[in-house]
C-alpha cells in the first residue's frame, strides 16, 4: 500500500501544472468530460427520437444520415449511445455513492478502534468477497426484480467492502503519524481525528478507488441488462443494445460494434483518469511508470 | 508456518459457514413456497401444509439451516422442481463444461500475461512497453461478452473456423468440444490477461529496485538470470493473488460467456434456475461456486507461504 501524501502542503496552481503534464489524465479527463456531456446534451437533444419506431428505416448500416446506423426497429443507435450514456452514468455513480458512504465509515471505524470490531469488518469483507460479484447481482435483481434501482443497489452492495478495505489500510497507515498523536495529545476524540486528519488524507486514495469503481460499475450494469436484469425498455441501456445485437450480428454488426465501443471508451477513460489522478497525487508511483 | 495455516484454514471455514448462512437467509426471505411449488396450484391447503411437514418445513429455523447444511455437506442435494432430476446429476453434468472452460480461460491468461509483464518490466519506458501497457488498458476496459460477440462476428460468422455456439459434449471426442470451447475461454481470457499483465509488470518493477537485484547484478548474474531467477519469484505475491481472484471472476463469468454462446455449463444452469425461481438449483450453485471461491483463495493464501520463505518463519 502507498501512503498517500499530504496534498495540502503543495499549492494549487503546481498541482494542475502537474495534472496537465500527465498524459493519462489529460485523455481520462477529456472522455470523461465528453460522456458526461454526452449524456446531459440527450436530455435536451439527439439526432432522432429514440422512442420513435421507424420500421422503414431498419437496420441501415451507418451513412450521413445515420452515424452509427440503425437497429431493428429503425431507431437511430447514436442517438441511443447517447441516452443509454444517461442510465450507466447514474447506475455506476450512485453504486459508487452506496459503496462509499457505508464502505469508508466502516473502514475508517475499523482502523480508529481496532480490535474484535476491526476482525468483524474484515471477515465481513472476506465474507462479501466470497460470492462472485455478478452472481450475487444477477440472483439480488432476479429475486427482487429487474430494473435499474435493483441493479444500483446490486452492484452497490459489492463496492462496500472495496471502500471498507481501502479506506481501513489508508487509516491504518495515518494512525501511526506524528500529527495524530499530537491531535489525540491535545485532547482530540477518535471521531473528531479521523475526520479532521485520517479522511483528508486518505481522499486521493478514495478519488482512485472511486473512479476504478466507477468503471466496474459501468460494466457490471452493462453485463446486467445483457441479460435482461439491468434497466428496461423502452430506456435504451448499452448492455440491452448489445443483447438484441446478438441475434442480427450477421446481418447488422454496427448494432453491436457501437454501443460496445461506447462502453470500452467510457471505461477506458476512467481508469486512465484514476491513473492519471494517482500519479499526480502519489510522488512514488510515479517512479514506476 | 503451522499457526499461519491454521488460521488461513479457520478463517476459509468460518467464512463458508458464514455464507450458508447467508444464502440460507436469502432463499427464507425469498416469495413462494416450495411446497406449493412441487404440488401445483390446485393442490389443496391440506394438501400443501402435509408437504410442507413432510419436507420439514414447519420445524424450527435453526433445525432447518442445520438439516440443510448437513444435506449440503453430504451431497444429498434434492431434486430440481423444473428438471426432475437430482441436481447433483445435473451440477456433475455442468461442471464438467464450467470448470474446463475457467481453468483453459486461467491458463490463457497467465500464459499471455506473465510474459508481456515480464517483457514490459524489462523494457520498461521503451515502445514495446508503452505499446503493451497501452493495449493492456484498452483490454481491461473491454466487457468480455461484448468481445465474446465480437469474436463471434470474426470467427464464426465471418470465417467460419469455429462453431458460433453450443456444445457438442465430451462424448462426440475431445477435440470438437475443446473447439466450441476456444471462443469462450478467449473472450474470458483476454479481458483477465490484461489486469494480470499490468499487475506481473508493476509487481516486477517494484521487485526490480530492491538492492538484492543491484546485488545479483552486481555479482555478475546476467540479466536474464536475475529477471528469472530473482525477480519473477518475488513478484509472485501480487501475480498470484490475482490468479486467486480472477479464479472468482472467471466462474462469475461464465454466467455471463455461457449464455452469449448458450454453453450447458454452471452458469446458464444457474442463471436459468434464477429466472425460472427453481431454488433448489440455484442454492446449490452458489453454494457451490463460493466454495471454490473460497478454497482457491485458501489456495493461494497457503501458496504464499511455499513462494515466500518469509512467512514459514512467521506467527
Amino acid at each position: 500500500m502507498t501512503l498517500p501524501v499530504d496534498v495540502s502542503r503543495e499549492k494549487p496552481e503546481r498541482l494542475v501544472a502537474r495534472a496537465f503534464a500527465n498524459r493519462s489524465f489529460v485523455i481520462g479527463f477529456v472522455i470523461a468530460v465528453s460522456v458526461v456531456a454526452m449524456a446531459l446534451l440527450s436530455f435536451f437533444w439527439t439526432p432522432f427520437d429514440v422512442t420513435k419506431l421507424v420500421i422503414a428505416d431498419k437496420t441501415q448500416a451507418p451513412s450521413l444520415t445515420h452515424w452509427f446506423g440503425t437497429d431493428h426497429f429503425g431507431r437511430d443507435i447514436l442517438s441511443m449511445v447517447m441516452v443509454g450514456a444517461r442510465n450507466s452514468i447514474a447506475v455506476a455513480l450512485v453504486a459508487v455513492g452506496i459503496g462509499m458512504g457505508i464502505g469508508v465509515p466502516l473502514g475508517c471505524l475499523a482502523a480508529a478502534r481496532g480490535g474484535w470490531l476491526d476482525e468483524i469488518v474484515m471477515r465481513l469483507n472476506d465474507l462479501v468477497f466470497a460470492f462472485p460479484a455478478l452472481l450475487s447481482a444477477i440472483m439480488i435483481t432476479a429475486i427482487f426484480g429487474p430494473g435499474a434501482v435493483n441493479a444500483i443497489i446490486a452492484i452497490g452492495i459489492f463496492n462496500i467492502p472495496v471502500f471498507a478495505r481501502v479506506s481501513r489500510a489508508g487509516a491504518l497507515a495515518i494512525w501511526p503519524r506524528e500529527y495524530i498523536l499530537a491531535a489525540r495529545a491535545a485532547g482530540k476524540n477518535r471521531t473528531l481525528i479521523t475526520l479532521e486528519h485520517v479522511l483528508p488524507n486518505i481522499a486521493t486514495l478514495l478519488l482512485v478507488q472511486g473512479t476504478i469503481q466507477f468503471a466496474l460499475g459501468i460494466l457490471a450494469e452493462a453485463s446486467l441488462s445483457y441479460v435482461g436484469l439491468g434497466s428496461q425498455p423502452p430506456m435504451p441501456s448499452w448492455g440491452r443494445m448489445l443483447f438484441e445485437a446478438q441475434t442480427r450480428m450477421a446481418i447488422a454488426p454496427w448494432m453491436a460494434i457501437f454501443p460496445g465501443m461506447a462502453i470500452v471508451v467510457t471505461v477506458l477513460g476512467l481508469n486512465l483518469l484514476g491513473d492519471g489522478i494517482a500519479d499526480i497525487l502519489d510522488p512514488k508511483s510515479r517512479r514506476r511508470s | 508456518m503451522t499457526a499461519y495455516l491454521l488460521k488461513r484454514i479457520a478463517i476459509a471455514i468460518a467464512t463458508l459457514v458464514l455464507a450458508s448462512l447467508v444464502v440460507f437467509a436469502v432463499l427464507e426471505i425469498v416469495p413462494g413456497d416450495p411446497a406449493r411449488l412441487m404440488l401445483g396450484m390446485n393442490a389443496s391447503a391440506e394438501q400443501v401444509e402435509q408437504l410442507r411437514t413432510q419436507m420439514g418445513l414447519n420445524d424450527p429455523l435453526l433445525l432447518r439451516y442445520l438439516h440443510w447444511a448437513g444435506d449440503l455437506l453430504t451431497l444429498d442435494l434434492g431434486r430440481s422442481l423444473t428438471y426432475s432430476v437430482p441436481v447433483l446429476d445435473l451440477v456433475r453434468e455442468r461442471v464438467a463444461v464450467s470448470l474446463p472452460l475457467a481453468l483453459i480461460a486461467l491458463a490463457l491468461s497467465a500464459v499471455i500475461a506473465i510474459p508481456v509483464g515480464l517483457y514490459s518490466a524489462s523494457r520498461r519506458g521503451h515502445a514495446g512497453d508503452t505499446l503493451a501497457m497501452g493495449a493492456a488498458q484498452i483490454g481491461v476496459a473491454i466487457p468480455n461478452f461484448w468481445f465474446a460477440l465480437m469474436l463471434i462476428y470474426l470467427f464464426a460468422v465471418w470465417l467460419r473456423l469455429v462453431p458460433a455456439g453450443g456444445f457438442p459434449g465430451w462424448g462426440n471426442g475431445i477435440w470438437p468440444a475443446l473447439k466450441s470451447l476456444l471462443l469462450p475461454a478467449v473472450a474470458l481470457a483476454l479481458p483477465q490477461a490484461a489486469i494480470l499483465a499490468r499487475v506481473t509488470r508493476s509487481a516486477l518493477i517494484d521487485v526490480l529496485n530492491e538492492d538484492y537485484i543491484r546485488t545479483a547484478r552486481a555479482k555478475g548474474l546476467p540479466y536474464r538470470a536475475v529477471l528469472w531467477q530473482h525477480a519473477l519469484r518475488n513478484a509472485m505475491i501480487p501475480v498470484l493473488t490475482i490468479l486467486g481472484l480472477q479464479f472468482a471472476f472467471l466462474l462469475a463469468g461464465t454466467i455471463i460467456i455461457e449464455n452469449v454462446f448458450y454453453l450447458p455449463g454452471l452458469g446458464r444452469l444457474v442463471f436459468q434456475a434464477i429466472t425460472q425461481r427453481d431454488l433448489i438449483v440455484v442454492e446449490s450453485v452458489v453454494m457451490l461456486l463460493v466454495a471454490a471461491v473460497i478454497a482457491v483463495n485458501l489456495i493461494v493464501d497457503l501458496s504464499y507461504a511455499i513462494v515466500d520463505p518469509r512467512l514459514r518463519g512467521r506467527e
